[in-house]
């Protein structure tokens, strides 16, 4: 599975996609294959105020569940509402099945993200592959 | 969230074929086991309206042969395996003298002077070791033949034709809960038992646990069910089957701290057979009013999935109890749980709720078996 370039990606397995201060938060795809089939996504409501690095929601698989946490802090302007009915679009597209949007509060937290390439070799170290 | 494996775990016959055909492992009571192939759902559905096929090697199985056999086995098993006939098997339990699980088993009579007893994977060493103590007074051995099967469970309503594609056999001889020898998969005098872990139809056949045999076996069960969609199944299926079935599962709904009459399965305690161990507390809890506490099925009425360890709790707010086993339930599409209530609470029924993640979510009891399934009407 390839990782999108235009991504940044945090060690706890998340992506998020910032275009302005505007950013699309989800589940990598490692995050979804380890998680197994999904079937709840928790997730804050619109204008709530999330952290960097602070659990903002949990997605939870048939066998377990697992805190998402926010690469950034902002405020939400955005909840895939979809999710709430389809939970597995986060199975078969992780990096198209966006979480929230958040309006980034201070877009200098981006620099501490991982990049794609990194993202791989953090997870590659993870598995011991 | 990521899975290692080590070199001290343990595999069945079958580990190479379950990493070559992308199993996901996990370590499960000290064996690197598939949790997963395809996904859990998948694979639980299609036992429920096909079949699927499990790699329960890790069981382990003692056999207790010799002129006492019969004897030792009803000092060690709660359930009254005098009622056996050859050929039959029976779900029993060990118990400590205080009454508590040392194991639930499955025992199968061969013969008036050989049983089996299968047992779980994570209490194999000790289940032996307790079995080895206890019948010491007896005329009869305990063997450990754990490492000589490779199990396979063939589970599900077309259990009976992806079979019968492979032995000489006639299923429909066997009935639930009995077993006969036969040809399987051209292998002369294997054992196929009418058992399962799933709630539905289904067999578990007992064959050499040589790399190339259990893999021959294993291919050709895949390809017999291949008309009936066929799924090979991980642990994690086999949980959530076990799980809507209402079945316990060692560890979690019994244990070394829990008893028969708390676990519900009082109907295979069987206290009018006579002496036997653990049979005099329980007779002590009988003579009491019966237990505190009592195992209870819940279904989530509010959004939120209930997890092994979860508190329950009462209409305060206050802890009554605790979660041993909540999943989504794959077929019957709700959040089911598993939990030690007071008796009184077990009693009234009604509402309560299990603490998810900080928030009280409602619950409600329900009764199990939460999933039962289909009578068949031919």
């Amino acid at each position: 599975m390839a990782y999108p370039e235009k991504y940044k990606y945090t060690r706890e397995h998340e992506w998020i996609e910032v275009a302005g201060n505007q950013g699309k938060i989800g589940i990598t795809d490692y995050a979804q294959n380890s998680l197994g089939d999904i079937v709840f996504v928790d997730v804050p409501k619109v204008s709530d105020k999330v952290t960097k690095d602070a659990v903002f929601g949990s997605v939870e698989s048939v066998k377990a569940v697992s805190d998402l946490y926010s690469p950034v802090g902002g405020t939400v302007t955005e909840v895939n509402e979809t999710l709430k009915d389809s939970p597995e679009k986060i199975n078969s597209d992780a990096h198209g099945a966006w979480i929230i949007k958040v309006e980034l509060s201070d877009p200098s937290e981006l620099s501490s993200l991982l990049s794609a390439a990194d993202y791989e070799k953090f997870i590659a170290e993870e598995t011991g592959n | 969230m990521a899975s290692s494996t080590s070199l001290a775990l343990r595999q069945t016959a079958l580990n190479a074929t379950h990493r070559r055909m992308g199993a996901k492992m996990v370590d499960f009571g000290g064996w690197d086991m598939p949790v997963e192939y395809s996904g859990l759902i998948a694979e639980h559905m299609a036992v429920r309206t096909g079949v699927g096929v499990f790699d329960v090697s890790h069981m382990g199985d003692i056999q207790l042969r010799g002129p006492e056999s019969l004897n030792a086995v009803q000092h060690i098993c709660m359930n009254d395996a005098s009622r056996l006939q050859v050929g039959q098997a029976q779900y029993s339990a060990m118990l400590y003298p205080q009454g508590t699980f040392v194991d639930d088993v499955i025992v199968h009579k061969f013969s008036d002077n050989d049983y089996l007893i299968v047992i779980n994977a994570g209490t194999r060493e000790k289940d032996f070791q307790w079995v080895r103590q206890n019948v010491q007074q007896f005329h009869c051995h305990a063997n450990d033949f754990s490492d000589y099967y490779t199990q396979l469970a063939i589970q599900g309503p077309k259990a009976v034709e992806t079979l019968a594609k492979l032995t000489n056999l006639d299923l429909s001889t066997i009935k639930g809960y009995h077993f006969k020898w036969g040809t399987v998969c051209g292998l002369p005098n294997t054992l196929v038992a009418r058992t399962g872990y799933t709630g539905e139809d289904g067999f578990e056949i007992y064959v050499p646990s040589d790399t190339a045999t259990s893999e021959r076996v294993w291919n050709e069960v895949l390809e017999a069910g291949k008309e009936f969609g066929i799924l090979p199944c991980g642990l994690g299926a086999r949980n959530t089957l076990r799980l809507e079935s209402a079945m316990a599962l060692y560890g979690h709904e019994i244990s070394e701290t829990i008893n028969p009459f708390e676990a519900n399965l009082e109907r295979f305690l069987k206290l009018d057979k006579g002496d036997f161990v653990g049979a005099e507390a329980m007779r002590a809890v009988q003579s009491e009013g019966g237990p505190k506490r009592k195992l209870v099925g819940l279904e989530m009425i509010e959004r939120g999935i209930a997890r092994d360890g979860y508190a329950v709790l009462n209409a305060t707010g206050k802890k009554i109890g605790e979660v041993t086993s909540g999943s989504p339930a794959p077929f019957l599409k709700k959040n089911i749980a598993l939990a030690y209530v007071p008796v009184e609470v077990a009693a009234a029924g009604g509402e309560i709720a299990v603490e998810v993640r900080g928030n009280p979510v409602k619950a409600k009891m329900i009764p199990t078996p939460f999933y039962r399934r289909p009578k068949k009407v031919a």
